[in-house]
C-alpha cells in the first residue's frame, strides 16, 4: 500500500516470522498500522523501528482511523476491519493489555516490536501456554506475581463493567470471590498463583478460542 | 567452549545417565538440600539486613501480632490472614509466586524445560556437543532458587542450552516464551552455535555437516511451511465476515457460521472425487440421446425433473458399457492397474466404487474431526470450577464494537447473578409439591411433543400413501410431484415453533438442558419424518414404478426436498425473524431484538446435509447442489443476523457445543445414510432400464461380476480375487476387525480409568501439601515473631524455611504432573469416539451377511 512506501528488510521478516506466531502477511500489516500511527516524516523503516507510540495515541485510534478513512479510502477498507480490538476502547484490559507488552521503564508506550508480540500471543496459532502465561500477567493488576483478592475484584468489574450501577454488590463480590478461590486454588494459601491459573484454564477450551484478536 | 568441554570431562557421569526420569534420586535431594540451606541463608541474612528499618513497625505490630498469631494458626484456609513482612517477603520470593512476575524466573523456567527437551532428544552428535552445557543436578534445580543465580548468568546457561538444540528446536522454543521480542532477538543471536569452531574439532566433521545439511532442510521446509500458510490464509474465504460476526455477536453465533463452514468442506470433499471419476467421465463419453428432451419451462428448477432428466445430474443417464477406452484416457488412475494395462473404464465399477470410497473419506475425517473435538472439549477429572472458568475465560477479545462489548458486560453481569443465585438454591431444598408439580408438566410437554411427532409422522405416511395412490390412477403432473416435499417442509418448519411454544411451559433450570431438550426433540421429529421417506421411497416406490427409472425418481425427490428446504429456510429466516422483531419492538418498548437460535439452524443443517448424503448414489451432483445452497445461506443468514438478531443473552459452552453438534452429524445423520445406501446397493433390485447396473440385481453384483471377470482373465491379477473370496465375502476378517476394536476402546477405557485415578490420588495429596503449606507458614509467622521478639537469629527459623521450600517445590511438580495427566487422558478419550467407525464396520458385516443369505 502507498501509504507507508518503505518495507522491513527480508532478513528482519524472517526474523519476525521465526520468533513470532505470525505470518509474513500479519507482520507486514501490522507494521503498516503501525507507521500509520506515526507523524509523517518519521515513517521510514529504522525510525519506525525506533518509535514508541504513548498508550494515549493507540487509545485514540477510532478517530484517527476516521480521519484516515477521510483522506484514503484504500487505507479505510484495511483500517476499519482490521485493526486489533486489544487497543479498541471497546477492550475492558486495554490498559492492562498495553501496560504487559510494554518494554518501556514508564511501561506506558508501545513500540513495533511490542506490538508484534501483543499480535503473537493473540494469533491463532500461538500456544495455550503462552496464552494463559499472558492472561495471568494480565489480569495480576497490581503485578505482584499471584493473583489476590485485590486482583479478582478489580478483574471482576473489569467483566461486569465499571459503573456503579453494574457492578455486583459487595456481598455478592465477596461470594463470588470465595468461590473462586474454593475452586482453584489448590494450595490454599488464599491467592492464585501461575500453576494454579493455568490448570483452571486448561479445563476450558473456550478460552484459547476467545483469547484471540483476529488480524 | 571448548574450556567448558575440557572442564566437564571431570565430571562423573554415573549419578546422572542412569536417570533419565525427571523425578531427582535421593542423590539429589541431597543436592536440592544443599542449595536450599544455601538459599536459606543468604534470605535470612538478607532478611536481617534489610529487615532493620522495618523492625520498628513490625515491632509495633507485634504486639497486636501476640495475640493474633494463635488466631491465625487457626484461621488457616479462609480469610487472609495478616503476616509480618518478612514473612511475606519469603512468600512473594516463591517459586510459584515468581514465575508469574519476573524475568529471571522464567528465564530460569525455560532453562530447565530446555535441559529436559535436549534429554528427551537424543541425537548422538548433539550429545557430545551438549555435554559442555550438561547440567550438573544443581543447576537443573535452578528454577528453585532465583534470587541466589544472577539474571545475568542464568541467560548464559539458557543461552548455551539452546546452543546444544537443533535450528527448528531452538526457534520453537524461543517463540514459545513469553519474554519480549527484543529479548528474544537477543538470546537468538547469542544463541547461534559458533561453527566455524565446531568444524575445527575435526572428528565430527562429516556428522556436522550432515547435521548442517538437515538444518538448511529444516528451515527451508519451515519457510516453505510458512509461505504455504500464508497463501492459505490470503485464500481463507470469509475472513472478514467472520470476524465482523465474531467480533458483533461472540464465539457462540460464530460457531453455527464455522459449522456452516466445515459443512461446505465436507461436500467439497464428497463433490471431488464423483465430479472426477464419474461425472467428467460420463459427460466425456456421451451415451445415445434418448428421445427428445423436454423444453426448459422455469418449473424444473423447482421438480428436478423435464428437461433435466436425462443428464449427469441422475443415475438414469449413466451407462452400464465399459467405456472402451485404453488406460490412457483421462481421469481414471483410480480403476487403472499397472498390471493390466489396458483395462478399460467399467462404468459400473467406478460408480460403485467411487461412491463407496468418497463415503468411506467422510466417514474417516468425520470420525477425525470428532475425536478431536471430543478431546479438546472433554477432559477427564476436571470437576465443577464454574465460577473460576466463568471469571477467567468469558471475555471474549475478538469483540472490537463498543455495544457489542457493553453486550458482552450484561451477559456476564448476568451469568454471574444467575451462578451466585444458583448457588443458593441449591443450599435450599425445594418443596415436595413444587416438584411434583413440575414434574407433571414436564411429563405433559413430553407427551404434546411426542404426540406432535406422531401426528407428523402419520400426516407425512397417509400423504405419501395418497400420493401414489393418485400416481396409479392419473399420469403425474409436475405440480402434484411437489405436494410432499411442501407438506414434509411445512411440518419441519411448524413444529419446531409449537415444541418452543410448549418448552415456555416446562422452565428448567439450566439453560444448558433447555437447549439439549430442544434439540433432542427436534432431532426426534425429523429422524421419524426421514425414516418414513425412505420407507416410502425404498419399499413402495420401487414397487410401483416398474417401468420407470426408480432411482431418478428418488433422486428427483430428494431434490425437491433439498430446494423446498431451501427456500423454506430462507422464508424463514428472511420473513420469520423480520417479523419477530418487528413484533417484539413493537410490544416491548425497550429494544428487545429475537435472540439467534443456534440450535434450531444448526439443525436445520444437519438435515439438509442428511438430505444430500441419502441422494449422492442416485444423483451424483446434489453436493454440488448442497455447496451453492449453503453459499447463499451464508451470506443470507449474515445478513440477517445483522439486521435483525441479537447475540443470545444465555451462556453458551461453544466448544461443547460444536462438538454435540459434529456427534449429531456423524450419528444419527451420517450413520443412518450409510445405512440406506448400504440396504439400496446389497438388497434393493435396480431397475431393468436405465442406470450403470440395469443388468444386474443387485448394485454390489457389480463387484462380483468383475471379480469373476479377473478370475477368468487369468493368474496375473490372482490376488483380487483371492482378496475378495477371503476377506471381503468371508466373515471372518470382519469379525476379527471388530473384535481388535473392541479390545482397543477397552483398553482405552481402562486406561481412562486408571488416570482418573491417578488424578484423584494427586488431587488428594495437593490438598495436603496446601494444608502443610499453610502449616509451615503460619510457625514460620511464629518463629518470626519470636526472633523480633528476643531480636536473634536463631537456628531453628532456617530449619523451617528450608521444609517450607522443599514443600513448595513439591507442590509444584505435583501440579505440572497433575497437567500432563490431564492432557494425556483427553487424548486417550479421543480415540474412544472412533466407535462409529466400529459401528459402521457392524452395519457393514450385517448387510454382508444378508447379501450372502440372500445370494
Amino acid at each position: 500500500m502507498g501509504g507507508s512506501g518503505s518495507r522491513l528488510s527480508k532478513e528482519l521478516l524472517v526474523e519476525y516470522q521465526d520468533l513470532t506466531f505470525l505470518t509474513k502477511q500479519e507482520i507486514l500489516l501490522a507494521h503498516r498500522w503501525f507507521c500509520e500511527l506515526l507523524p509523517q516524516e518519521h515513517r521510514s523503516v529504522e525510525e519506525s523501528l525506533q518509535a514508541r507510540v504513548s498508550l494515549e495515541q493507540i487509545l485514540s485510534l477510532p478517530e484517527l482511523k476516521r480521519l484516515i478513512a477521510l483522506h484514503r479510502a484504500a487505507v479505510k477498507i484495511a483500517m476499519q476491519s482490521a485493526w486489533p480490538s486489544a487497543c479498541n476502547t471497546a477492550n475492558p484490559f486495554k490498559e492492562r493489555i498495553c501496560r504487559v507488552f510494554s518494554t518501556s521503564p514508564t511501561r506506558d508506550s508501545l513500540s513495533f516490536e511490542d506490538f508484534l508480540d501483543l499480535l503473537s500471543v493473540f494469533s491463532d496459532t500461538a500456544t495455550p501456554d503462552i496464552k494463559s502465561h499472558y492472561a495471568f500477567r494480565i489480569f495480576d493488576f497490581d503485578d505482584d506475581g499471584t493473583l489476590n483478592r485485590e486482583d479478582l475484584s478489580q478483574l471482576v468489574n473489569c467483566l461486569t463493567g465499571e459503573g456503579e450501577d453494574t457492578r455486583l454488590s459487595a456481598s455478592e463480590m465477596k461470594q463470588l470471590i470465595d468461590n473462586i478461590l474454593e475452586e482453584s486454588d489448590i494450595d490454599r494459601d488464599g491467592t492464585i498463583n501461575l500453576s494454579e491459573f493455568q490448570h483452571v484454564i486448561s479445563r476450558s477450551p473456550d478460552f484459547a478460542s476467545s483469547f484471540k484478536i483476529v488480524l | 567452549m571448548s574450556r567448558s568441554l575440557a572442564f566437564v570431562l571431570n565430571v562423573p557421569e554415573t549419578p546422572q545417565d542412569p536417570e533419565d526420569s525427571q523425578e531427582p534420586s535421593p542423590y539429589d535431594e541431597s543436592e536440592v538440600h544443599d542449595s536450599f540451606h544455601q538459599l536459606i541463608q543468604e534470605q535470612s541474612r538478607w532478611v536481617a539486613e534489610e529487615g532493620l528499618e522495618l523492625q520498628q513497625r513490625v515491632l509495633g505490630a507485634g504486639a497486636l501480632g501476640a495475640s493474633g498469631s494463635d488466631r491465625q494458626a487457626l484461621l488457616g484456609p479462609e480469610g487472609a490472614p495478616v503476616y509480618s513482612t518478612a514473612t511475606l517477603r519469603i512468600l512473594a520470593s516463591m517459586p510459584s509466586r515468581t514465575i508469574g512476575r519476573s524475568r529471571g524466573a522464567i528465564i530460569s523456567q525455560y532453562y530447565s524445560r530446555t535441559v529436559r527437551l535436549r534429554r528427551r532428544a537424543g541425537w548422538p552428535q548433539l550429545r557430545d556437543v551438549g555435554r559442555s552445557a550438561r547440567p550438573s543436578l544443581r543447576l537443573y534445580d535452578l528454577e528453585l532458587d532465583p534470587v541466589v543465580l544472577e539474571e545475568e548468568e542464568k541467560r548464559g546457561l539458557l543461552v548455551k542450552e539452546l546452543q546444544g538444540l537443533t535450528v527448528a528446536q531452538r526457534d520453537h522454543m524461543l517463540r514459545g516464551m513469553p519474554l519480549s521480542l527484543a529479548e528474544k532477538r537477543c538470546l537468538r543471536e547469542e544463541s547461534r552455535p559458533p561453527r566455524g569452531k565446531r568444524r575445527v574439532r575435526g572428528r565430527h566433521g562429516l556428522l556436522s555437516c550432515c547435521s548442517r545439511l538437515r538444518d538448511s532442510c529444516i528451515l527451508a521446509s519451515h519457510n516453505l511451511g510458512l509461505a504455504l500458510l500464508s497463501g492459505l490464509q490470503a485464500l481463507m474465504p470469509w475472513h472478514y465476515a467472520l470476524k465482523r460476526i465474531g467480533g458483533q455477536f461472540g464465539s457462540s453465533v460464530l460457531s453455527y457460521f464455522l459449522f456452516l463452514k466445515t459443512l461446505l468442506a465436507f461436500n467439497t470433499l464428497l463433490l471431488l472425487p464423483l465430479l472426477a471419476f464419474i461425472v467428467a467421465v460420463q459427460a466425456a463419453f456421451p451415451p445415445a440421446p434418448s428421445g427428445s428432451t423436454p423444453a426448459f419451462r422455469g418449473l424444473e428448477l423447482l421438480t428436478g425433473g423435464g428437461c433435466f432428466t436425462h443428464t449427469v445430474m441422475y443415475y438414469g443417464y449413466y451407462s452400464n458399457v465399459t467405456l472402451n477406452q485404453p488406460c490412457a484416457s483421462p481421469l481414471d488412475g483410480g480403476q487403472c492397474t499397472p498390471a493390466a494395462g489396458g483395462l478399460p473404464y467399467n462404468m459400473p465399477l467406478a460408480y460403485l466404487f467411487t461412491v463407496g470410497v468418497a463415503f468411506f473419506i467422510t466417514c474417516i475425517t468425520l470420525v477425525y474431526s470428532m475425536s478431536r473435538s471430543f478431546g479438546e472439549s472433554y477432559r477427564v477429572g476436571s470437576t465443577s470450577g464454574v465460577h473460576a472458568v466463568t471469571v477467567f475465560c468469558s471475555w471474549d477479545y475478538k469483540v472490537t464494537q463498543k455495544w457489542a462489548s457493553r453486550l458482552q458486560h450484561d451477559n456476564i453481569r448476568t451469568q454471574l447473578k444467575e451462578l451466585l443465585a444458583e448457588g443458593q438454591l441449591w443450599q435450599r431444598p425445594r418443596r415436595a409439591c413444587g416438584r411434583l408439580q413440575q414434574g407433571a408438566v414436564l411429563g405433559l410437554v413430553w407427551l404434546l411433543c411426542l404426540g406432535t411427532t406422531l401426528v407428523c409422522a402419520l400426516a407425512v405416511y397417509t400423504f405419501s400413501e395418497l400420493v401414489i395412490q393418485q400416481s396409479r390412477v392419473s399420469a403425474e403432473r409436475d405440480w402434484a410431484l411437489l405436494a410432499l416435499p411442501l407438506v414434509v417442509c411445512l411440518l419441519n418448519l411448524g413444529a419446531p415453533y409449537l415444541f418452543r411454544v410448549l418448552a415456555v411451559l416446562e422452565r428448567h433450570d439450566s439453560p444448558v438442558l433447555e437447549v439439549y431438550v430442544a434439540i433432542c426433540r427436534n432431532l426426534i421429529l425429523k429422524v421419524v419424518i426421514l425414516g418414513i421417506l425412505c420407507y416410502h421411497w425404498l419399499g413402495r416406490r420401487v414397487g410401483t414404478l416398474k417401468d420407470q427409472c426408480w432411482e431418478d425418481f428418488v433422486g428427483q425427490e430428494l431434490y425437491r426436498l433439498m430446494v423446498m428446504d431451501f427456500i423454506f429456510t430462507l422464508l424463514d429466516t428472511l420473513l420469520g425473524e423480520l417479523v419477530w422483531r418487528l413484533i417484539s419492538e413493537k410490544r416491548s418498548q425497550r429494544k428487545g431484538k429475537p435472540e439467534f437460535d443456534i440450535a434450531g439452524n444448526v439443525l436445520e443443517l444437519i438435515y439438509g446435509q442428511t438430505l444430500t448424503w441419502l441422494g449422492v448414489l442416485f444423483s451424483p451432483l446434489l453436493p454440488a447442489m448442497q455447496i451453492i445452497k449453503l453459499l447463499f445461506l451464508f451470506y443470507v443468514k449474515k445478513t440477517s443476523l445483522m439486521a435483525n438478531c441479537q447475540a443470545p443473552r444465555r451462556p453458551w459452552k461453544a466448544s461443547h457445543m460444536s462438538t454435540v453438534f459434529i456427534s449429531l452429524l456423524c450419528f444419527p445423520s451420517f450413520l443412518g445414510a450409510a445405512v440406506f445406501l448400504c440396504y439400496a446397493i446389497w438388497q434393493v433390485k435396480p431397475s431393468s432400464i436405465c442406470g450403470p447396473f440395469r443388468t444386474l440385481d443387485t448394485m454390489y453384483e457389480a463387484g462380483k461380476v468383475w471379480v469373476r471377470q479377473l478370475e477368468e482373465a487369468g493368474p496375473g491379477v490372482s490376488w483380487l480375487p483371492w482378496i475378495h473370496r477371503y476377506l471381503v465375502e468371508s466373515a471372518f476378517p470382519i469379525y476379527l476387525a471388530s473384535a481388535l476394536l473392541l479390545a482397543v476402546i477397552y483398553l482405552n477405557i481402562q486406561v481412562v480409568k486408571g488416570q482418573r485415578k491417578v488424578i484423584c490420588l494427586l488431587k488428594e495429596q495437593l490438598s495436603n501439601e496446601g494444608e502443610d503449606k499453610i502449616f509451615l507458614i503460619n510457625k514460620l509467622q511464629r518463629i518470626y515473631e519470636r526472633k523480633e521478639r528476643s531480636r536473634c537469629v536463631g537456628y531453628l527459623g532456617e530449619e523451617e524455611n528450608l521444609s517450607l521450600l522443599r514443600k513448595e517445590k513439591k507442590e509444584m511438580k505435583e501440579l505440572c504432573a497433575g497437567g500432563k495427566v490431564e492432557l494425556g487422558v483427553s487424548h486417550a478419550l479421543s480415540l474412544l469416539s472412533a466407535t462409529p467407525v466400529f459401528l459402521f464396520l457392524n452395519i457393514y458385516l450385517f448387510y454382508l451377511f444378508f447379501g450372502c443369505v440372500g445370494s
